[in-house]
Parts: C-alpha cells; structure tokens; sequence
C-alpha cells in the first residue's frame, strides 16, 4: 500500500512540475548552425569511473545538439575499458592513466591503431582530516615513506620527528582503479607497488567518510571528491622538493601542483573516425564541450594544448605519447614535443 | 512424594527454557525488522520527494536535479522480465527431470546434482565472466539485453532448480502412486498431480531468485551494460542499464545531490520487485487455496 501511495504521490507532483523539455529546444534554436544529422549507431564508450561524470556531461550536452545520436557509457573500470578496447568491443576507451605497454600490444596483435586525446586533469589528492594541523604539509620522501611496499610506518611520529605518536589510518584506491595505478607510480615510483595493509576501497565517498571521521587518517582520491567535501576534508600541500603546493584548479592545470596531477586520457579507435557521429563527438569535446569540465570537479586542459589535440585528432595521428611517460611532465611539453617532430 | 514432584520441577524448568528459546527468537524477528524499517524509512525519507513524473522518464544526466531513471527502469524491466522467462521454465524442468525422471540415482545425476548445488554458491562476478565470454563474445551477442539476461538466468538457475526439487519432493509419493494406479502415465501424473502440488513452494523459489537477479549490478557491468545511454532498448540486441548500476553510480558520486536520487532509484527498485513478486505470489495464493 506504501508503494501505492508514493506512485499517487508522484503522479500527483508531476502534474504540478511539469516538463522542463521547451527550454532544452529553444537553446539549440540559438546556436543558429546549420542543421546536421547524425547516424544513431552507437558510439561504444566504456572504462574508467573516474573519467565517466565528464563523458556523461559531453555526451548529455552532444545529445541536446545532436538528440538521434547514441553515445554509450559504460564504467567497467579503466583496465576493464583497455580490455574491451584491444578486442574491437568498443570504439572509445576512457582512462584514468596512460595506456600500458602489455595493453598497446594486444591492441597491435588485434590490428587496432588508436589516436590519445587528453581531455582534462585531475590533481590527486592527498587528504587528512580537518583536526589534523600538524600535517599540513608532507613531502614527496614522506610520502613514499608511508606507501612504499614494506613500510613500516606505524606511527605518525615514524614519519617526521614531532609529529604525535599515534596511529597513522590510510585509506586509499583500490587495486583495480587507475587512481592506484597513478599515484604508486608517481609516489612509490612504481605501478602498483603499495603497501598492502591499507584500508581499499572503489567507492570514493568510502574513502571520504573514513577520512572524516578519524583525526589521524591519510587518504588519497581524485580531486573532485575532495572540491565537494572540502567542510570534511584538508587536503595536504605536497613539497616535490620546490616547496609545497595544494590541490586547486590553478596549480594542477599550470603544473606546479606535481607529481600528483595526472591527465585523464581518451583512446579511439582509428577505423571509429571513420564514423562522423565519432569524429563529430570528439571534435564536440575539443571545441564546445571542454567549457563544462570545470563543472564536473575536473580541470580542463590549457587552450592551446586543446588545439594541439584537435590537430592530432584531425590528422588521426596514431600511437601514445603518455605511456611511459614521466610523472610530472607538463602536457603540454609532452604534446609540442612531438609536434616539434 | 519426590517422585511424583520432581518431574514436574523438571516440567518447570523446561518451559522456562522454551519460552526463553522462543523470547530469543522473537528478538531475532524483531532485530531483523528493525534493521528493515530503519534502512525503509530513512530512504523514503531521502528518496520519496524526489521520485516525480520527470525522474522516472528522464535518461541519466550529470546535473543530479535533471538526472532520472527511465533507462534503468526500462532496462530492468527488459532484463528481469527476460530472465525470468528463459530461468524458470528451463530450472523447473531440470527439478522435474531430477527428481520424477531419475529416482533411482546414478553417476550421473549425482555429478549433476553436486554441481548445482556448488554453483549456487559461486559468486555472482564469476557468471559475469562466464557471461562475457560465452554470450558477449563466443556468440557474438555483444552486451546485449539478451546477453544480461541469459547470464542472469545462468545465476538464478541453480537456486530456482534447488528449491523447485524440494518441493517436488515434498509432494507425498501417495500422490503418485494413485495417479499410477488409476492408470495416469508418468507425465500425466508430473503435469496434474505433481506440479500442483508443489507450484506454491516452486513459486517460493521463484521469488527468492528473481529479488537476487534484480539487485545484481556486479555480472551486468562485467558483460558490458553501459550507465550513460539516452535510448531505452526495443529488442533483445540493445544496449541496456539497469537500475542497481544506476544506484550504484550515482551513490558513488562526488555530488551528494545523486544521493538524493540513489534512494529514490531504490525506492522505485523496491516497487518494481514488489510489483514482479506479486504476479507469482497471486498464483502461489490461488493454488493454495484451491487445494
């Protein structure tokens, strides 16, 4: 009867809200281009849940242009996405971290060339929680201090003489997620490389809560999880060895918030392009879509690293630019590096 | 006299500890009823508001105010609808086999047997990769609703033929025998006597396997059912979502706004179950009465 009563309920409300569908018509009236179609065959998306609040939003915003378009997203992780990617299952794979060599080459062995698109950064964060005043700051060599495998810091006085001696709770990525992949490589030196005995978890607002509600915690997430908690929260400057710096859309898109900003990337397939709803959905990203990332909690890309990219897509320029790379390196070094070429 | 006085002494002491067996068992119930009322109300209290006309025929967004369920709702319908229909024939059919057609025990219906009863400890991430690779890639299905629902029917197989033989074996063999006697064939006996008899504690299976199958978010990601889609499916080739997935993204959001809608989506998942379990409830209450 319960149940009943909230279907009654509900009819009873959408009578009195209404549709909001007019407004939606309207706004692509202004645009004033010319009228395109597009084909409604799907456009394959899958991989990192990291990356997926941004595809959701390009792919909601490329539906209001384009309504017959068919962008599917799904979130089967980013070494999910690969897998899916270097079988042909799917025609855009989203990433939280470069793509792995072992992954390039299946890729290869199955005949699929892909075109990198960086889209945004995330700056990880590393948070404590807010009663926490004495790490404030931490550098790169603590860091790795408490991460590395076979740690053994207990303590938080094991990590910097004067802190207090009480037990230090970490709580972090699990293994499966790009996050992990990223930040051991960019604290330990090395993918996956971490002390086991952390406490895991996939769910980001997990992580949130056991940070929030221990005084001595550490934990690491992406940055939109920390923009929307920051009552909760106190994100920790990180000092690679030129001072320390705090998480911000600023530092993390002009690089000196390092090693911990991370690209979060785009593969295509190059036989996709082929299709213009693909071609016409990531030139979509690049020009139009890009203003919104900022909405989601991410970072966009600067300006003309964006047109770089653009340049790169057009000519579908194959292969990856990101794998192997250093952490660290600005994007946009990384990306004239090769047009220099 | 201390004979006659020290059972009774006894007698005393045995009711006291049958009622207090039976004040733990009423906390148990209550406990449990507890939990169930607390996790309802304070959902109906975050989801209730938020469930309107537009929430249910919206498609997923990223603002959590323009976001709705029409694709999960759709796509679990799709799926459930189809699990169900390829599950239940094909597991009640099995029981019968197991347990009619083959009394008498060989190697065979044994090794079946086992096996069923160990499958239906199998986590369910595992029918997901028996799924990706048997349907999703072997077939060609791609991640179809097709594909989501013959792996879901794989997971819920084992439960429906478990309980389907235990209430077959509940039927008394007098049933049988008579029907025998009075000259039935075997399937005339299974399809008049038997079935009957046993559909209120099949349709017990039913329910209990449809309510897992429709909660499972884990094997469905892992075939390929996507989160972010603006079309609902029009056949078994589709791309699809599901509710679960849709909960479980958005309360895994950074936003507590898709708080707000996790709970509502739970609470329309509830009244799709409640509204699926009814069908065979009311066919579980009319053949119980007829008898």
């Amino acid at each position: 009867m319960r149940t009943l009563g909230a279907f009654l309920a509900a009819a009873l409300m959408a009578a009195v809200v209404g549709c909001g569908k007019g407004e939606d018509a309207k706004a692509n009236a202004e645009t004033g281009e010319p009228k395109k179609t597009l084909s409604s065959t799907e456009i394959k998306i899958d991989g990192s849940s990291t990356v997926y609040p941004i595809l959701e939003r390009m792919s909601e915003l490329f539906n209001e242009k384009f309504p017959e378009a068919r962008p599917t997203v799904g979130t089967s992780g980013t070494g999910g996405g690969f897998k899916k990617f270097v079988n042909g299952e799917i025609d855009i794979a989203n990433a939280s971290r470069p793509i792995e060599e072992e992954e390039a080459d299946k890729a290869k062995a199955n005949g699929i060339e892909f075109v990198e698109i960086p889209i945004a950064f995330d700056g990880l964060s590393v948070v404590i929680n807010p009663k926490n005043t004495f790490a404030e700051t931490l550098t790169v060599a603590e860091l790795k201090k408490i991460w590395e495998p076979g740690s053994t810091v207990k303590n938080w006085s094991d990590v910097r003489p004067g802190f207090p001696a009480k037990p230090i709770q970490l709580f972090g990525a699990g293994t499966d997620s790009g996050t992990f992949d990223y930040f051991t490589k960019a604290i330990n030196g090395k993918e996956k490389a971490c002390r086991p005995d952390y406490q895991a978890s996939e769910d980001d607002n997990t992580l949130v809560q056991g940070v929030a509600g221990d005084e001595y915690a550490l934990g690491f997430f992406g940055y939109a999880y920390f923009e929307k908690n920051t009552d909760k929260l106190k994100a920790v400057k990180v000092d690679p060895g030129t001072g320390p710096v705090g998480p911000a859309p600023e530092t993390i898109a002009n690089g000196t918030y390092t090693p911990l900003s991370r690209p979060l990337l785009l593969y295509v397939n190059k036989k996709a392009l082929d299709r213009p709803e693909v071609m016409e959905f990531l030139k979509f990203i690049l020009t139009e879509g890009k203003n919104s990332i900022g909405d989601v909690g991410y970072v966009p890309l600067p300006e003309e690293v964006y047109s770089l990219v653009m340049a790169r897509l057009e000519a579908k320029k194959t292969g990856t630019l990101f794998q192997g790379a250093e952490v660290g390196v600005g994007i946009d070094d990384i990306l004239k590096r090769e047009s220099g070429n | 006299m201390t004979s006659i006085l020290a059972p009774s002494a006894n007698l005393k002491g045995r009711k006291r500890k049958a009622a207090i067996f039976g004040w733990i068992c009423l906390a148990s119930v209550l406990l449990a009823g507890a939990l169930l009322v607390v996790l309802l109300v304070s959902l109906f209290k975050d989801g209730l508001g938020r469930i309107d006309l537009k929430f249910l025929t919206s498609f997923p967004s990223s603002m959590a105010e323009k976001a709705g369920i029409k694709a999960g709702l759709m796509g679990t319908l799709w799926v459930i609808g189809l699990t169900a229909l390829i599950a239940v024939p094909v597991g009640i059919a099995a029981a019968i086999f197991l347990e009619e057609f083959s009394r008498r025990k060989n190697r065979l219906t044994e090794f079946i047997q086992i096996n069923i009863a160990n499958l239906a400890g199998v986590p369910s991430i595992v029918y997901g990769l028996l799924g990706l690779a048997i349907f999703v890639r072997t077939f060609g299905m791609g991640r179809s609703v097709l594909a989501g629902a013959l792996t879901m029917a794989l997971l819920i197989l084992p439960m429906i033929i478990i309980v389907s033989q235990e209430a077959l074996r509940a039927v008394p063999s007098s049933y049988r025998e008579g029907s025998v006697a009075l000259g039935a064939t075997t399937w005339q006996t299974i399809r008049r006597q038997v079935l009957p008899a046993a559909l209120p504690g099949i349709l017990t299976g039913v329910i209990l396997s449809v309510s897992r199958a429709i909660g499972e978010t884990a094997p469905l990601i892992m075939i390929g059912a996507v989160t972010y889609l603006n079309f609902t499916p029009t056949g078994l080739g589709d791309t699809f979502t599901v509710l679960p997935i849709q909960i479980f993204n958005w309360s895994s959001r950074p936003d507590k706004a898709f708080a707000t809608n996790a709970a509502a989506a739970i609470v329309v998942l509830m009244a799709v179950l409640i509204v699926i379990n009814s069908v065979a409830m009311v066919i579980r209450y009319r053949t119980q009465r007829q008898r």
